[in-house]
C-alpha cells in the first residue's frame, strides 16, 4: 500500500491555488478484471448465474443507452479496454489537464444491488479491492467509494468495518435505487456506521430495479428514464427527512451525485407547503423538511442545469446554497461536465473555488 | 374577493359510499355490491380523515369532505366570486382492480353528479370520470355523456395502468378530442406500482409529495409517445400537481431531449414548446413559500397560457381567502382566472360570453 499523499499540498499550478475535487469519476473493469478478487465459489456463481438484478436482461439495464459503455466517444483507452479502465489513460485524460487533486470513485457495476445478498455482499467486498489495487495504489489521487450490499444491512456495516480505517476509500456508497425507501428503519444501522466512522455516505443515481422509475410504472424510452433517474434522488432524500434519520443522526452526511439539482428548491417549498398540514403524521421531525436540504446533504453538479435564462442557474445556486454545490464531472460518460465550460453563468473566482474545491473538503477527510 | 367572473377548474364534490350509488348502476352491479356486503372503495390517495382531503374550518362533522351542495356554494362558489367550477369527483371506480366494477362506479357517479350538482347549481360543469383501467371502456362512456355540454373534461388519475403516454391510451385521447374535451390529470394513483422510485414509504405525506414526480413522469410520457404529433390540438390539465416543478422539469426535458432526441424522431418540436402549447396546470397547490419564489417562478415557466384558476376545494391548500399564490399581476389574475380556462375548455365559452 502506498502511503497517503496530502495531494493539495502539491497540486498547486499556475492557474490556479488549488486542485480541483471531482466527487464522480466511474472506474470500469476490463473483461474478467474483478475475478482476481472474488473466491473461487463466486466465481463460478457469477460464471453460471451472473448477477440476479430485477432488470429484464442477464447482462444489461431495462433501457438500452445512446452511447457504447455510456462513455465519450474519446474515452476509449488508445491500449484497449473500455472507458475508466486504464488508470494512465484516466490520469492523462482527466486528472493532469483539469489540474484534479482528488477524484472520488463511483463503480457503477450493479453487482451491490443482486437479490442473492451473498453475492451482493461477495462482489461489493471484491470491487472495493479491485478500486484499491489497481486505482489508487498506482494513482492516489484516486480514491475509492465503499461499495456494501445495501439490503442486508448486517454485512454492508462488516464491510464498512473492514474498509474504514483504510486512506484509500473517503465515503460509503450507495445506489439511489434501493429496495426500500432509505430512510427505513432496515438501513440504519448502516447510517450509524458511518457515522462512527466519520464516513459521509456518496448516493449515485441507479442501483436496483426493484421498483419502476415512476409512480405511473415503466416508461417506454431511455430519454424517459434518463431524466427520471433524478426522481430516485429526491425520493431518497424526502424518505430519509421524513423518517427522522436526521433527528437520530444529526451529523450525518449525505452527498447526492448524478441526480441533478434543479429539484431541490422546489422539494424544499413542496415538502414544506405539505408538511405544515400534515405534521401530525411525522411528530417525530424537529425541523421544517427543508432544513435538512441545507444541512445534511450536498449536490454534485452534473449533469448541471440548463437553465432557459442563464440568470436562472445562479439564482438556483442560491436558493439551494453555495455551501451545498460539490462539483463532479462524471468522467468517461457521454455527459461528462467540464469544469471551466460546463457553468452557462459567470462565477466569481471565490463561488469556483467553493464549487470546485473547498465545499467537498467539508464532506470528505481526505487523508 | 375576486369578480364574480372566476372560473375554479378544480373543484371537488364529496363522492358518496356505494349504497348511494346503487339507484346508479345496473341490476347485476346493484346485486353484487349489495349480497357481497362491499362499500369502502374510497381512495388511498385521499383518505377521507387526512388534513389534505378537507380544509378544517370546511369539514362539516359526520360528513364526507365536500359532500354537501349548500356548504360549496358558501364556502367556494360565493366566497371566492367563482362563476363556473369544474367538479373533478375523486372515486373508487377510477382505481378499481376490476375493469368492470370500475366502470360501474364511474358511470354511476357522473349520472349522480348530474342530478345532485349539476341540476342543482347552474355555475357548476363536471368531468367525465372515466375507467382508464380500461380504455374501450372509457371511451364507451364518453360516448355515453358528450351530449351534455355541462360535461367539459375526461378525468383521469396521474397514476394508471401503464404510462399515460403508451398508446393503450389514445382511444381515450382520441374520443376526447373528437368532442373537444381537454384530458385532466388528477393527482392520485391506482397504486399498481409503489409510490416512489425506490419504493413503498412509511407516510401518507411522502406519497402526496411524490404526486409531483408523477406528474413528471407522465408529462415525459406524453411528450415522448407522440401523442402531441397525433392530435396537437389535444390539451392536457394537470391538476393539483403543484406548480413550481415546472421550471426545473423544463430545463431537464429539453437539456435530455437535445442529447437523445435521435431516440424518439417523431419529437420534433423541443419539450419547453410542447409544454407551453399542450399543458395546463391549475394553481392550487403553488407550492412555493413567499411572493419573491411564485414571481421567479412565473417568470421562469414564461407562458402565461399556462396557468388556471382553481381552489381544490374542500383540499387544504390555502388558509383564508388567499386561493391565489401572492405578487400576481392583475393581467395574470385575469388570464388564469378567465381567459385561460375559456381557451383550455371551449365547452365552457357556450355558457359565457
Amino acid at each position: 500500500m502506498n502511503a497517503p499523499v496530502d495531494v493539495l499540498q502539491h497540486r498547486a499550478d499556475a492557474e490556479s491555488t488549488y486542485g480541483i475535487i471531482d466527487c464522480d469519476i466511474h472506474p470500469f473493469p476490463k473483461q474478467g478484471a474483478l475475478n482476481r478478487y472474488l473466491s473461487e465459489r463466486w466465481r463460478n456463481h457469477v460464471a453460471e448465474y451472473g448477477q440476479m438484478t430485477c432488470g429484464i436482461y442477464a447482462g444489461r439495464g431495462n433501457y438500452p443507452r445512446y452511447q457504447p459503455y455510456l462513455s465519450r466517444r474519446d474515452s476509449f483507452p488508445p491500449d484497449g479496454g473500455p472507458p475508466g479502465s486504464d488508470v494512465d489513460f484516466i490520469r492523462r485524460q482527466l486528472l493532469d489537464p483539469y489540474n484534479i487533486a482528488y477524484g472520488v470513485l463511483e463503480p457503477l457495476l450493479g453487482g451491490n444491488n443482486s437479490r442473492n445478498l451473498d453475492e451482493a455482499a461477495a462482489l461489493s467486498s471484491a470491487m472495493n479491492d479491485w478500486q484499491v489495487a489497481e486505482y489508487t495504489d498506482p494513482e492516489p489521487r484516486l480514491r475509492g467509494s465503499i461499495l456494501v450490499p445495501a439490503e442486508d444491512p448486517g454485512a454492508a456495516v462488516r464491510e464498512i468495518e473492514k474498509r474504514a480505517g483504510d486512506w484509500r476509500f473517503c465515503q460509503i456508497q450507495l445506489g439511489t435505487k434501493t429496495f426500500e425507501p432509505l430512510g427505513r428503519r432496515k438501513y440504519w444501522p448502516i447510517f450509524e456506521a458511518a457515522l462512527k466512522h466519520g464516513l459521509s455516505i456518496g448516493m449515485h443515481t441507479g442501483g436496483s430495479q426493484a421498483s419502476a422509475p415512476s409512480p405511473g410504472g415503466w416508461s417506454q424510452f431511455y430519454i424517459e428514464d434518463h431524466q427520471l433517474g433524478t426522481h430516485s434522488a429526491a425520493t431518497q432524500a424526502t424518505s430519509l427527512i421524513l423518517e427522522g434519520v436526521f433527528d437520530v443522526f444529526p451529523d450525518l452526511k449525505i452527498v447526492l451525485i448524478e441526480g441533478g439539482f434543479g429539484w431541490v428548491p422546489h422539494l424544499g417549498w413542496r415538502m414544506d407547503a405539505h408538511w405544515s398540514k400534515m405534521r401530525s403524521e411525522v411528530p417525530g421531525l424537529k425541523h421544517q423538511p427543508s432544513a435538512y436540504l441545507k444541512t445534511n446533504f450536498w449536490y454534485a453538479t452534473q449533469p448541471v442545469e440548463e437553465p432557459e435564462h442563464p440568470d436562472d442557474l445562479r439564482q438556483t445556486f442560491e436558493w439551494i446554497g453555495w455551501d451545498r454545490m460539490v462539483y463532479s464531472s462524471d468522467y468517461p460518460h457521454w455527459d461528462f461536465d467540464d469544469p471551466h465550460l460546463a457553468w452557462r453563468f459567470q462565477m466569481t473566482a471565490a463561488e469556483k473555488r467553493q464549487v470546485l474545491h473547498d465545499n467537498a473538503l467539508a464532506v470528505y477527510s481526505f487523508k | 374577493m375576486s369578480e364574480p367572473t372566476a372560473i375554479d377548474c378544480d373543484i371537488h364534490p364529496g363522492v358518496p359510499d356505494i349504497k348511494t350509488l346503487l339507484p346508479y348502476m345496473s341490476d347485476f352491479w346493484r346485486e353484487s355490491f349489495v349480497d357481497r356486503g362491499l362499500d369502502g372503495f374510497d381512495m388511498m390517495s385521499y383518505p377521507l380523515g387526512a388534513p389534505i382531503s378537507c380544509r378544517p374550518d370546511w369539514r362539516v362533522a359526520g360528513e364526507r369532505p365536500g359532500a354537501r351542495l349548500a356548504a360549496m356554494q358558501t364556502q367556494a362558489l360565493d366566497r371566492f366570486g367563482i362563476g363556473l367550477a369544474i367538479c373533478n369527483p375523486l372515486t373508487g371506480g377510477q382505481v378499481a382492480v376490476s375493469e368492470s366494477m370500475g366502470a360501474a362506479i364511474c358511470s354511476a357517479v357522473n349520472d349522480w353528479v348530474v342530478e345532485h350538482w349539476l341540476d342543482k347549481e347552474p355555475r357548476l360543469r363536471a368531468s367525465i370520470v372515466v375507467p382508464a383501467q380500461a380504455p374501450l371502456l372509457a371511451v364507451e362512456e364518453i360516448e355515453r355523456l358528450a351530449h351534455d355540454r355541462r360535461f367539459v373534461q375526461v378525468l383521469m388519475p396521474a397514476a394508471c395502468e401503464l404510462m399515460l403516454g403508451r398508446s393503450y391510451y389514445w382511444p381515450i385521447y382520441e374520443a376526447a378530442a373528437k368532442h373537444g374535451l381537454p384530458i385532466g390529470i388528477h393527482a392520485g394513483s391506482m397504486y399498481r406500482y409503489a409510490p416512489t422510485a425506490t419504493g413503498w414509504p412509511s407516510h401518507y405525506l411522502q406519497d402526496y409529495i411524490t404526486n409531483s414526480q408523477l406528474f413528471e413522469a407522465q408529462l415525459l410520457s406524453l411528450i415522448s409517445n407522440g401523442i402531441f404529433v397525433k392530435l396537437p390540438e389535444l390539451k392536457f390539465v394537470f391538476i393539483e400537481s403543484g406548480v413550481s416543478w415546472l421550471p426545473h422539469f423544463i430545463w431537464r426535458a429539453i437539456k435530455t431531449w437535445r442529447g437523445v432526441r435521435a431516440e424518439v424522431p417523431w419529437v420534433k418540436q423541443s419539450p419547453g414548446d410542447i409544454i407551453r402549447a399542450n399543458i395546463r396546470v391549475t394553481t392550487q397547490p403553488f407550492d412555493a413559500p413567499d411572493q419573491a419564489t411564485v414571481t421567479r417562478i412565473v417568470e421562469q415557466i414564461d407562458c402565461d397560457e399556462i396557468f388556471l384558476f382553481s381552489s381544490d376545494y374542500p383540499h387544504w391548500q390555502f388558509e383564508g381567502d388567499a386561493i391565489t399564490p401572492p405578487g400576481l399581476s392583475d393581467a395574470l389574475l385575469q388570464r388564469m382566472r378567465a381567459d385561460n380556462p375559456l381557451a383550455t375548455y371551449p365547452r365552457l365559452k357556450e355558457t359565457v360570453s
